[in-house]
């Protein structure tokens, strides 16, 4: 993995981008609910949409779509495929 | 490591736990399973819903059902996922230990399903895998081998399709004869995080008496909860037990060892089970065609949560649903009408004169009849409601409102209690136990009765009809609709207010499934309407028919010889109230009269109607007049009308904010565990209804209306 160049904030990424999941940035319980819902490291990520009022982030994972807010997508670092 | 569990046919399984995510199609299994014979309450001592029913099988065996509500994680987090763990382990009183689990796993969202699956493994249940909705797996082009699934999971798993009855009869077969499981832990942590759960469980196999997979569930539970266990050894452990003193301790020790050597109990667990699942969906899960179908929920969902059309589709959905209570909803309601009031006429004709038949025809029928009336409005508003649930628009609705009321601090998952509020607030509040955050739950359960509900209708209807006679099914819905609207804004307003002074938290996290679109099952949406209309039959046949007899022995008595009709009225109980409330609220515009009709309904709306049709119709032998008509020909002693245009806005803007429901207030009572919260609803809204009350007469008259 490494190249650290291509690692973002999955709140940064944009509609139709594809990433891995590389890390949280912070570790809180808003991370354990999060990984609990599948974010976790290594696993494949795509931004869907955003909502129509710009927030929250759609995103599809493990084969199904999670909404969450950019302040929660903040937290998670992704490796965008380029 | 204890992680194997292994169970015999032997028991005979009287009692079976369903199980599974939201969105699983759960309840849909449940329905399949127990017809009608299905009861809701609550679980003693705390506010989650309660669904039990019955199973019959071949042989005239009855089985119990318990449904558990739909969640995503055993950790102990919110209410619900710490009464699901105390119920599958047997430790609430009133509910027997299972001897059968069924999880309800959607087979087209496989991985994130199983992750609860591997969580329920631990607690060493006997247990089986309904593969639900296996229809949309093929759908999706795939392939799942159950039988290949059922191997790796070490228990039988049943490819279903709930809502076409398919699989059904397979699982029944499984209750009837018993089930052999046989499964083992198959997910490990690093090794220096496994030794010290293995520690820990022994520790609490020592002192708690623990079996082994219990102790090893608690152990894990007890790790991740990390500094948080200080505030839990306060409450009851986090299940249920009060750990000693030398064992919470000794647990803190073991924290600080995890911590120094920089493991995270929290999340090593969490991604060992997915690393685990990833193996068992690679061995089980086969793409059939390379190229599966364009999915039709991302097309759906390109239209309805698009920067234009989202909104487009949004508020017509909105306005359809107004706009079908007006119109479809009518006919029923004059059927409704009129058996009323033949059986009404039957009564007069049949009994003799007198107090008893005044009684009947006055205080109950009219009483309860005035409130029937408004069933098929009810049924509308919960045929939406439950459509939108069903159909997945719901979640939709919180994506593209989230950042809405994350301006007032709210949550996006707040959005589905406070529109479920529309129909009722009751179900609304209830269904704020979603929100995992206590202060926002909080405050969605305090701004809730703000929205407006169907017991409201009759109120808004009947004034409408007096503002404007004439007016089309269009402009009464566009009043309506600013009547929704204004409570919108005031919960809104209060929302914020909360959130800035007396519950201040952190902003709450949003993370919310978008299930794909389906087709809802009608079975479902019937069985949801009717619970919720009799729940609300109910209250219409026991605290509004006790109120309807009370008000009419106020409204009744003290008996004057020589006074009639209104006259009398104004000499009784009800009549010495509301005269001495008529200096408190003739700044709002109204009379004795309507102040009957709001101490009336101080207890539930609807009485309003009801109240107001005694008051009006009290001593009027022949009965022509609708209320409507009454009110229109209602005037001041000096001969002004009484129910001008701003009087019927003042009157429905003081019901769009006034709580006046006891059965809110004693849902209130039971979710937040105290008077004190209660108390305050009802104060600040009393408050809230008479400032906008006033400020809509005063200003009104000031800029010249009447």
């Amino acid at each position: 993995m490494s190249k650290n160049n291509n690692t973002v904030s999955l709140s940064k990424m944009l509609i139709g981008q594809k990433g891995h999941i590389r890390d949280f940035f912070v570790e809180s319980d808003d991370c354990e609910r999060i990984e609990e819902m599948g974010v976790t490291p290594g696993e494949h990520v795509e931004v869907v949409r955003y909502a129509p009022l710009g927030d929250p982030i759609e995103i599809k994972i493990r084969g199904y779509h999670l909404s969450l807010r950019k302040e929660e997508a903040e937290l998670i670092q992704v490796e965008v495929i380029p | 490591m204890p992680a194997d569990i292994s169970s015999s046919p032997h028991t005979l399984i009287r009692t079976v736990i369903l199980t599974g995510n939201p969105n699983s199609g759960k309840t849909t299994l449940f329905n399949a399973f127990t017809k009608l014979r299905q009861k809701v309450g609550n679980y003693p001592g705390v506010t989650v819903e309660r669904k039990t029913g019955t199973l019959m099988l071949a042989n005239d065996r009855v089985v119990n059902v318990i449904d558990l509500p739909g969640m995503y994680s055993l950790a102990v987090r919110s209410p619900d996922e710490q009464l699901a763990r105390n119920v599958l382990m047997g430790r609430t009183s009133d509910t027997p230990r299972p001897d059968l689990v069924i999880c309800v796993v959607d087979a087209g969202n496989l991985e994130r399903n199983l992750y609860l699956v591997s969580q329920l493994q631990d607690l060493g249940l006997p247990m089986i895998i309904a593969l639900n909705m296996m229809d949309e797996v093929e759908r999706q082009g795939r392939e799942i081998d159950a039988a290949r699934l059922s191997k790796v999971l070490g228990m039988p798993v049943v490819p279903t399709v709930a809502s076409k009855n398919k699989g059904i009869e397979e699982l029944k077969q499984i209750i009837a004869e018993g089930v052999t499981v046989s499964y083992q832990r198959g997910w490990r942590m690093a090794p220096d995080l496994e030794e010290e759960v293995e520690h820990l469980v022994r520790l609490l196999v020592q002192h708690e008496n623990m079996g082994p997979h219990e102790a090893f569930a608690e152990a894990l539970i007890l790790l991740s909860l990390g500094a948080k266990l200080k505030n839990e050894e306060k409450k009851a452990g986090p299940s249920r037990w009060f750990y000693k003193e030398q064992l919470i301790r000794q647990i803190s020790v073991i924290q600080e060892r995890l911590r120094l050597k920089g493991l995270r109990a929290r999340t090593a667990a969490i991604e060992a089970r997915y690393d685990w699942i990833k193996s068992v969906v690679r061995q089980c899960v086969h793409d059939k065609n390379k190229q599966p179908r364009e999915d039709l929920t991302d097309r759906i969902d390109a239209v309805v949560t698009h920067k234009l059309w989202g909104w487009v589709f949004f508020f017509g959905i909105m306005a359809l649903m107004f706009y079908m209570i007006f119109t479809i909803a009518t006919y029923p309601m004059d059927w409704i009408d009129a058996g009323f009031t033949t059986l009404s006429d039957w009564v007069t004709r049949t009994m003799p004169a007198g107090q008893l038949r005044n009684l009947i025809v006055d205080g109950v029928i009219a009483g309860v009849g005035g409130v029937v009336i408004f069933l098929p409005q009810i049924l509308v508003l919960f045929f939406f409601i439950s459509l939108l649930q069903d159909t997945g628009y719901m979640a939709r609705t919180a994506f593209i409102m989230d950042r809405v009321m994350s301006k007032v601090g709210l949550h996006g998952k707040s959005f589905i209690p406070l529109l479920s509020s529309f129909a009722c607030a009751i179900p609304g509040i209830m269904s704020a136990r979603t929100i995992e955050s206590p202060k926002d739950r909080l405050v969605t359960i305090l701004v809730a009765p703000l929205m407006s509900c169907s017991a409201r209708l009759p109120v808004y209807t009947i004034m409408i009809a007096v503002l404007m006679p004439a007016a089309t099914g269009m402009q009464k819905a566009g009043i309506m609709l600013a009547m929704y609207v204004t409570g919108i804004v005031g919960a809104c307003l209060m929302a914020w207010l909360f959130k800035k002074t007396l519950l201040r938290s952190q902003k709450p996290v949003f993370i919310m499934e978008l299930p794909p679109y389906r087709w809802p099952s009608w079975h479902a949406v019937v069985i949801h309407m009717w619970e919720r209309s009799r729940l609300f039959l109910k209250r219409a046949g026991t605290i509004i028919l006790a109120l309807s007899v009370i008000l009419w022995v106020l409204m009744s008595y003290p008996r004057h010889e020589g006074l009639r009709g209104s006259e009398a009225l104004k000499a009784s109980f009800a009549g010495q109230m509301g005269t001495a409330l008529e200096p408190v609220i003739k700044p709002l515009g109204y009379d004795w009269r309507i102040g009957i009709g709001l101490v009336g309904s101080f207890a539930a709306r609807e009485v309003f109607v009801s109240t107001m049709s005694i008051v009006f119709n009290l001593g009027d032998e022949a009965k022509e007049n609708s209320l409507r008509e009454a009110f229109q020909a209602a005037h001041w002693p000096d001969g002004r009308p009484l129910f001008t245009p701003l009087v019927c806005l003042s009157l429905m803007v003081f019901y769009v904010f006034a709580l006046q429901c006891v059965s809110t207030i004693a849902i209130v009572w039971r979710e937040t565990n105290s008077w004190q919260w209660p108390l305050f609803q009802f104060v600040y809204m009393a408050i809230l209804a008479y400032l906008a009350s006033l400020a809509v007469y005063q200003l009104g008259r000031m800029m010249g209306f009447s």
